[in-house]
C-alpha cells in the first residue's frame, strides 16, 4: 500500500514529499511520513519544527505546495471534503462552542460529515452521539451547558465531537496543552483506550515522557524534517534529545512503565567548571 | 445506568429528522407564539387606518371575493405594506443572524458594518447618476408601481451592497483569515465613508430627486405597492432556499474554521456564499424601502434571549425581525404619523444598543 521507500508497513495516511508553507514562509520543503495503520503515532520536536503544520496538512487545513497527502491511495485533496471527514477526524487546537449550547448538541455537530440535504438526522446519528459521550465519560453531562464545564470536561466534550465523526483515523493537535497534569494523564489514557479499540491515532505532543509512554510509533522532527521514527524504546536516547532539542539529559527507564524517561540535566551540567 | 436504559438512551430520537433540530419544547412554543403574534399584528394592521375594520371584517374581506370596498382596502391598499413589513423584517433578521454568527460579534450586523449603507449608495448612484428617474415614482409616492425602475434600483442596491461587503471583507482579512472584531471596526469605518458619499450624492442631485432620496433614505414602507413588492418577494423566494441549504455549514462554522473544515465544510466557499446571500437579503430590502437600521442588529439577539438555544437561530431571528418591523411600522403609522419607520427603528434600536452595551459592561465589570 505504501509507495514510499523505507516504509514497509501499511499506511492509510501518509505525506509524500510535501512542501508546507504559510504565506511564503516555508516550514517544510520535502517531508515524507507514513502513519502505520493501527498505531498510536506521536509526533514530537522543538517549537516551529513543523509538527503542527504537518498535522494541518494531514487534516486538509493546509494544502501542500508540492507533493501530496495520500489517504487510502488517493491524494486527500481529490476527496469530497465530507468523504475525507468520514475517514480522518481532528481534535483542533482551537475550537469555539456557540454560546448556550449543551454537551449533547455540540457532540451532535460531529455528525455533519454523515449528513446531507437528503439524509438528515437519523437513529445512527443518535447512537454515534451517545456512544461518543459514553466513551469520553461526558454522557452524564449531556444536558449541561458547555460554558459551565471545567477545562478538563470541556476538552473531553471536544474529543467526543471528534469521536462522533466515527473515523478510523483520529488526529490530535496538542490535545493536553491547557490542562493540569491529572487531566493530561486522564485524557491520554482515553486516547490509549481509543487506540486499543482500533482507531489509528496521530497526536502532536510537547511532553517527551508522555510521548514515550503512550506512543507505539514515535516520530521526532526538527527543522521541517523527520529526524527519526520508530518504537520509543529504540528512538529516544540522550544523544537524540541533545541533537534535536540541544538539551543535555539522561534517559532512564520510567519507573512505572519501563518506557524511556527523559531527565534534563539543566543549568548545573552546562555551567563551565 | 442499566443496559436496557442505556440502549433506550442510545436510540431515542431527540431531534427532528430534518436539520437535526433538537426536539425541545421551548423553541417550538416560542416559535409558535412568534408566528401567532405576527399574524395577529398583521390582522390589526390591515384593520386600522382611515377606514377601520374589525379583525373579523379583515378576515372576511380577505377571503370573500364579493366583499367590495373593504376588500379593496385590505388587499390593495394595506396588504402590500403589511406583507412588506413581515417579509423585509424577516429578511433583515435572518441576514443579521448570518453576519453576527460569521463575525461572532453581536455588533457584526449588516446595518452596522456598512452593507445596507453601501446598498443605499448603489441605489442612489443608479438614481442620480444613472438617471433612472422613473424609479423615484415609488419613492415620491406619485405612482403606485414602478417596476422598471425598481429592477434598476434593486440591481444598484445589490451591486452596492456586494461591493461594500467585498471591500470590507478584503480590508478585514489578515493572513488568510477574517477576525470578527476587525470586520466590525473596518465596517464601521466604511459606513462613515459611505454616509459621506450618500450625502454628497444627495447634495449634487436635482432638488426633487434629492428630497425624495432623503425621504427614502430614512427608510419607509409608506410607498410600498404591489409593483415593487413583487420584485422583492421574487428575490426572497430565491434567497430563502439558498439560505436553508447553507444553514448547516453556518452552524459548523460556529465551531471555528478548523473544526468546520475537519467536519468537511469548504470553509472559504461556504463563507463567501453566506456573505453573498446575507448581503442580497439586505440589499433587496434596501432597494425597496431604503435602509432600515437596527432590525438586523436586534432581532438575532432578542431571538436568542427568547429561544435560549445554541448560537443564533435563523428561523427565530427571521420571526423576531418580522415582528419588530411590523410593530415599528404600526408605531410609525398610528402613533407618530409622518415619521418613517426607519426613524422609529433607529430610535428603538439606539435604546437597545445602549442596553446591550450597559449589560455587557456590567457583566465584564
Amino acid at each position: 500500500m505504501s509507495g514510499v521507500p523505507g516504509h514497509g508497513v501499511a499506511a492509510r495516511l501518509e505525506a509524500r514529499g510535501v512542501r508546507l508553507a504559510y504565506e511564503g514562509r516555508v516550514v517544510a520543503s520535502d517531508l515524507s511520513l507514513a502513519v502505520p495503520d493501527g498505531s498510536f503515532t506521536v509526533v514530537v520536536g522543538p517549537n516551529a519544527c513543523g509538527k503542527s503544520t504537518l498535522l494541518r496538512a494531514f487534516s486538509r487545513l493546509l494544502r501542500p505546495q508540492a507533493g501530496a497527502v495520500v489517504l487510502d491511495g488517493a491524494a486527500i485533496a481529490s476527496y469530497r471534503p465530507k468523504e475525507a471527514a468520514r475517514r480522518v477526524g481532528l481534535l483542533p487546537q482551537s475550537a469555539t462552542a456557540p454560546e448556550g449550547i449543551t454537551v449533547a448538541d455540540l457532540v451532535a455537530r460531529g455528525r455533519y460529515p454523515h449528513q446531507g440535504l437528503v439524509r438528515q438526522w437519523s437513529a445512527a446519528d443518535e447512537v454515534a452521539t451517545t456512544d461518543a459521550m459514553l466513551a469520553t465519560g461526558v454522557e452524564e453531562l449531556r444536558d449541561r451547558l458547555v460554558d459551565d464545564l471545567s477545562g478538563g470536561q470541556r476538552q473531553r466534550v471536544w474529543v467526543a465531537v471528534a469521536l462522533a465523526q466515527q473515523t478510523p483515523l483520529l488526529l490530535l493537535d496538542e490535545p493536553t496543552t491547557f490542562l493540569d497534569v491529572s487531566h493530561q494523564v486522564e485524557l491520554l489514557d482515553l486516547f490509549a483506550d481509543l487506540h486499543e479499540a482500533g482507531t489509528t491515532v496521530v497526536a502532536v505532543l510537547h511532553d517527551l515522557n508522555h510521548a514515550a509512554r503512550y506512543a507505539t510509533h514515535l516520530v521526532v522532527m526538527k527543522d521541517g524534517a523527520v529526524v527519526t521514527a520508530g518504537a520509543p524504546a529504540d528512538v529516544l536516547t540522550a544523544e537524540l534529545v541533545e541533537a534535536v532539542y540541544g538539551l543535555a539529559c539522561v534517559v532512564v527507564p520510567d519507573p512505572v512503565t519501563g518506557t524511556p524517561m527523559v531527565v534534563p540535566r539543566g543549568r548545573e551540567a552546562r555551567r563551565p567548571r | 445506568m442499566s443496559a436496557a436504559a442505556s440502549t433506550a438512551a442510545r436510540t431515542a430520537l431527540r431531534r427532528l429528522p430534518v436539520l437535526g433540530v433538537p426536539l425541545r419544547r421551548r423553541p417550538l412554543v416560542v416559535g409558535a407564539l412568534l408566528v401567532a403574534a405576527c399574524l395577529a399584528l398583521a390582522v390589526v394592521a390591515l384593520g386600522t387606518g382611515d377606514y377601520p375594520l374589525t379583525p373579523l371584517q379583515v378576515v372576511q374581506a380577505a377571503l370573500d371575493p364579493s366583499a367590495g370596498f373593504a376588500r379593496t382596502v385590505v388587499l390593495e391598499w394595506r396588504m402590500p405594506r403589511v406583507l412588506a413589513a413581515l417579509a423585509f423584517g424577516a429578511a433583515l433578521g435572518a441576514s443579521g443572524a448570518v453576519f453576527q454568527s460569521l463575525t461572532r460579534n453581536p455588533l457584526g450586523s449588516p446595518d452596522v458594518i456598512g452593507f445596507s449603507t453601501g446598498a443605499y449608495t448603489g441605489a442612489l448612484l443608479v438614481l442620480t447618476v444613472g438617471g433612472v428617474s422613473s424609479a423615484f415614482a415609488s419613492a415620491t409616492g406619485s405612482a403606485t408601481g414602478a417596476t422598471g425602475g425598481g429592477a434598476a434600483t434593486t440591481a444598484g442596491a445589490l451591486a452596492g451592497g456586494l461591493l461594500t461587503a467585498l471591500v470590507v471583507y478584503a480590508l478585514a482579512r489578515v493572513r488568510g483569515t477574517v477576525q470578527g472584531y476587525r470586520l466590525v471596526v473596518v465596517g464601521i469605518a466604511a459606513t462613515a465613508v459611505l454616509h459621506a458619499a450618500n450625502t454628497y450624492l444627495l447634495l449634487r442631485a436635482q432638488t426633487e430627486v434629492a428630497m425624495a432620496g432623503a425621504v427614502w433614505g430614512a427608510g419607509s414602507l409608506s410607498t410600498t405597492g404591489w409593483g415593487d413588492l413583487t420584485w422583492a418577494l421574487g428575490a426572497l423566494v430565491v434567497l430563502v432556499p439558498a439560505l436553508a441549504v447553507l444553514a448547516p455549514a453556518l452552524r459548523q462554522l460556529e465551531l471555528g474554521d478548523d473544526a468546520a473544515s475537519a467536519h468537511g465544510v469548504r470553509v472559504e466557499r461556504a463563507r463567501l456564499a453566506l456573505v453573498v446571500v446575507g448581503v442580497a437579503l439586505v440589499s433587496v430590502v434596501t432597494a425597496s424601502s431604503g435602509p432600515i437600521a437596527f432590525v438586523a442588529l436586534a432581532a438575532p439577539q432578542v431571538a436568542r434571549l427568547l429561544l435560549r438555544g445554541p448560537g443564533l437561530s435563523l428561523v427565530g431571528s427571521a420571526l423576531v425581525g418580522a415582528l419588530l418591523l411590523v410593530s415599528a411600522d404600526q408605531v410609525s403609522q398610528r402613533l407618530l404619523p409622518g415619521v418613517p419607520v426607519g426613524v422609529v427603528t433607529v430610535v428603538g434600536g439606539g435604546a437597545y444598543l445602549l442596553v446591550l452595551l450597559l449589560v455587557r459592561a456590567r457583566r465584564s465589570a
